[in-house]
């Protein structure tokens, strides 16, 4: 194992040598993490308001001034005019319209019914539908205040009648409550997810780029006609960026607890021990792809590609249930949905060796299953 | 310029560097193949929206109402019921190994307590381990308990006979503009064409650069009678024309596969295009002028261009729900102009007159991002 330990020496060398790189590997991790942890939501904070009074009457500006006071909207604009606010939508100026066609009051006094015009620039999608559910939400609470206000007016219109006012609506309470993550703080749940990412991509692509360089540069050959083992000479390429992995992943995890005060409810024994597993497939995959390829450009362009499916197909951003069967199937497959899953369930849940056994030998099995293609993929004689 | 031979040198540059890359079949390929097969698998697997929600429905004594609320759920067609326990001390198992969404825990004696006029209380339980999803999941299923209430507010008032005061109705006819049923395919392409095109631009460019450089072939350029811009010129012009390429492919599988609208000019679509391209194009030769090794400068690439266009551009995420300091970042991302100006082109039919902004935005940024990357390409002469 001397062959083993100079070629380590050599690896851990080449990286260090290099300064820009190892700063690449951890300042920009730790700026991304801070940075993107933060991005990751669909919540609308506040939108902008394009208001069409037709009406005019203290119940159409009573509906107003409760969007408003509810924090949610701002007023971006209004006039008389639907064409205007139309345009205002097409210039990105607000997000939504707000029509009170004219007699709203007339309507809501008498039939107790008024309908109130909404376009939203669903431009967006997600963040579209977030502020429709806003909006009918706070317009249900000023219908149900509108009508214990009208109510003595209506039981005198209704002639006298004898019944005490309003025994109005069953009185129905809903509780909410978020399990897990109270504050539905949307930032305990993504950096997890955003530190398997950077660690996929910085295992992934430096493996890959690492054996491709030699490739080019023709090191490769002259490697390859020393009577270093197959084994060996891998063992040499991925342990140092193995290694380099787990250490920025403590940094990340260091990050999470200081800057976002993301808990560790779970053992970070186990977090490891997954870490550990999971990057075999990670670098395994930078392995085959540089087996595949022929230069660093191509080796590139494969890796981004791949690591564009790891990102999209992984549900971190996007839900894996709302995805076609095929899809989840591909995301199933994806060794990085099992880890962090795992990495959500033992950060955030406090989940043991026995909630997570089931992702432990999944990625037990991608990662065997990746490096055994990737170190057939590889070859020692030149073609 | 005024030299003769010049105009000559970078033609013949021009076209060597273009043979450079068509002689490499399978890079070309690659360049051309994997983006399309990119926009059509993401096209078809990213939804953003939430529909198969697994419910666990708590019922003590489960009676007329409880039934009806139940069957309202599962009407709904976003919900399905997986389980049903009769405490809520059964769902802590549940929830832990994800075996279901949301909870609805109904109390005893609802159907008596609700013809009594008895208050009664529901409780939703959520699971907010992923808060996005659950902040969706949670609103589908208020909106099934709002309208259940509403009409048990209706039954009431009609029982109660005429001139009893009846609860008023706002109702909400809402439109959704430029994208009516919240296609996800329809958001997702604009951004997956941003995407592919930094891919190739910025990327591309900055490796094949500081290839030049590892290998000391840029010196042999930097002697030849050709400026460093137009050495420039000549590497960056092959990958333009392989960017308007995916471009194109990746438009003609838009419309083709995923029927998404095209409601504006195609001309403009291709205009901004190519400004886009440009922009990455001399981003990467910035990158490729300030790193010293392909490894490096494709680091470099790879973080400031991939995660920011997928996080920071609104091209999954809107734009006004990052955090004030985050929406100035995105500001000087140049995905995030380019994925207004084609959802506003296609999905809205906007013109030149709605775009003029985001369109000079890009310009400045080439021309800055020009500036700075044919400076720090010049001290590489000495």
């Amino acid at each position: 194992m001397r062959a083993l330990k100079y070629l380590l020496r050599k690896e851990f060398l080449q990286i260090f040598r290099d300064p820009a790189l190892v700063r690449m590997l951890f300042v920009i991790p730790v700026v991304q993490l801070l940075v993107l942890s933060n991005a990751a939501t669909f919540e609308v904070k506040v939108a902008r308001l394009y208001v069409v009074d037709q009406d005019r009457t203290t119940l159409s500006r009573g509906v107003i001034d409760r969007l408003v006071a509810s924090g949610r909207f701002v007023r971006g604009g209004g006039s008389a005019s639907v064409a205007l606010g139309d345009d205002a939508l097409m210039r990105r100026d607000v997000d939504l319209m707000v029509v009170l066609p004219a007699g709203l009051e007339r309507d809501v006094v008498r039939e107790r019914r008024g309908h109130v015009q909404v376009q939203l620039n669903a431009e967006d999608g997600a963040a579209a539908g977030v502020t429709l559910g806003y909006l009918r939400e706070i317009l249900a609470r000023h219908a149900a205040d509108l009508t214990v206000e009208l109510a003595p007016a209506t039981a005198l219109a209704a002639s006298r009648a004898e019944r005490p006012p309003v025994r109005g609506q069953p009185a129905v309470e809903v509780r909410r409550r978020g399990w897990y993550n109270a504050e539905l703080d949307y930032r305990h749940y993504m950096v997890p997810g955003i530190l398997v990412q950077l660690l996929t991509i910085v295992g992934t692509l430096l493996t890959a780029m690492n054996i491709v360089r030699e490739k080019e540069a023709g090191t490769l050959d002259q490697l390859n006609v020393t009577p270093v083992t197959r084994p060996v000479f891998i063992a040499a390429k991925l342990l140092p960026l193995w290694i380099i992995a787990l250490v920025v992943l403590g940094v990340g995890l260091a990050v999470g607890r200081l800057a976002f005060g993301v808990p560790i409810e779970g053992s970070i024994l186990l977090i490891y021990l997954g870490a550990a597993i999971y990057l075999v497939a990670a670098l395994g995959i930078g392995l085959w792809v540089s087996a595949v390829t022929e230069t660093q450009q191509q080796a590139m362009f494969v890796n981004f590609s791949v690591l564009m499916i790891y990102l999209l197909m992984s549900g971190l951003f996007t839900p894996v249930s709302a995805m076609p069967e095929w899809a989840q199937w591909i995301a199933r497959a994806n060794p990085m949905m099992h880890f962090i899953s795992l990495m959500r369930g033992v950060m955030l849940r406090g989940a043991g060796l026995a909630d997570v056994a089931r992702e432990l030998a999944v990625l037990t099995v991608s990662s065997a299953l990746v490096l055994t293609v990737a170190v057939r993929q590889y070859h020692k004689t030149a073609e | 310029m005024r030299a003769p031979g010049r105009v000559e040198a970078l033609r013949a540059f021009v076209l060597k560097e273009m043979r450079h890359i068509l002689r490499d079949r399978q890079t070309l390929t690659i360049l051309l193949l994997l983006p399309l097969a990119q926009v059509v698998l993401f096209g078809f697997a990213i939804r953003t929206d939430v529909n198969d929600i697994r419910l666990a429905v708590v019922t003590p004594a489960p009676d007329d109402a409880t039934r009806a609320l139940r069957a309202r759920f599962e009407g709904n067609g976003r919900f399905r019921v997986v389980a049903e326990a009769p405490s809520a001390e059964a769902l802590e198992p549940v929830f832990r190994r994800g075996g279901a969404d949301v909870a609805l825990v109904l109390p005893r004696g609802l159907a008596s307590d609700l013809a009594a006029g008895v208050p009664v209380q529901l409780q939703l339980i959520t699971d907010a381990s992923n808060p996005n999803t659950g902040t969706t999941m949670q609103a589908y299923a208020d909106a099934v308990v709002t309208a259940w209430r509403a009409d048990l507010a209706a039954d009431a008032a009609r029982a109660a006979g005429p001139g009893a005061p009846r609860p008023v109705t706002l109702a909400v006819d809402a439109r959704m503009r430029f994208n009516p049923t919240l296609e996800s395919v329809n958001l997702f392409v604009p951004g997956l064409i941003a995407l592919v095109l930094t891919l190739v631009s910025a990327l591309m460019t900055a490796i094949s650069l500081s290839r030049e450089k590892e290998r000391g072939t840029l010196e042999i350029l930097l002697v030849s009678p050709l400026r460093p811009w137009q050495i420039i010129l000549g590497k960056v012009a092959p990958y333009l024309l392989l960017a308007f390429a995916n471009v194109v492919t990746a438009l003609v599988a838009a419309w083709a596969v995923f029927a998404v609208p095209f409601r504006g000019s195609l001309v403009l679509l291709l205009a901004a295009s190519t400004l886009y391209s440009l922009v990455g194009l001399a981003l990467g030769v910035l990158l490729a002028a300030l790193t010293t090794s392909q490894r490096a400068a494709m680091m470099a690439a790879m973080l400031v261009t991939m995660l920011p266009t997928t996080l920071l551009s609104g091209m999954i995420f809107p734009i006004a729900s990052l955090p004030l300091p985050l929406q100035l970042v995105s500001n000087v991302i140049p995905g995030r102009w380019f994925i207004v100006i084609v959802r506003g082109i296609m999905l809205k039919g906007a013109g030149l007159a709605h775009l003029w902004q985001e369109l000079a935005v890009l310009g400045v940024m080439l021309v800055v991002l020009l500036a700075a990357a044919i400076r720090a390409f010049k001290p590489r002469l000495a």
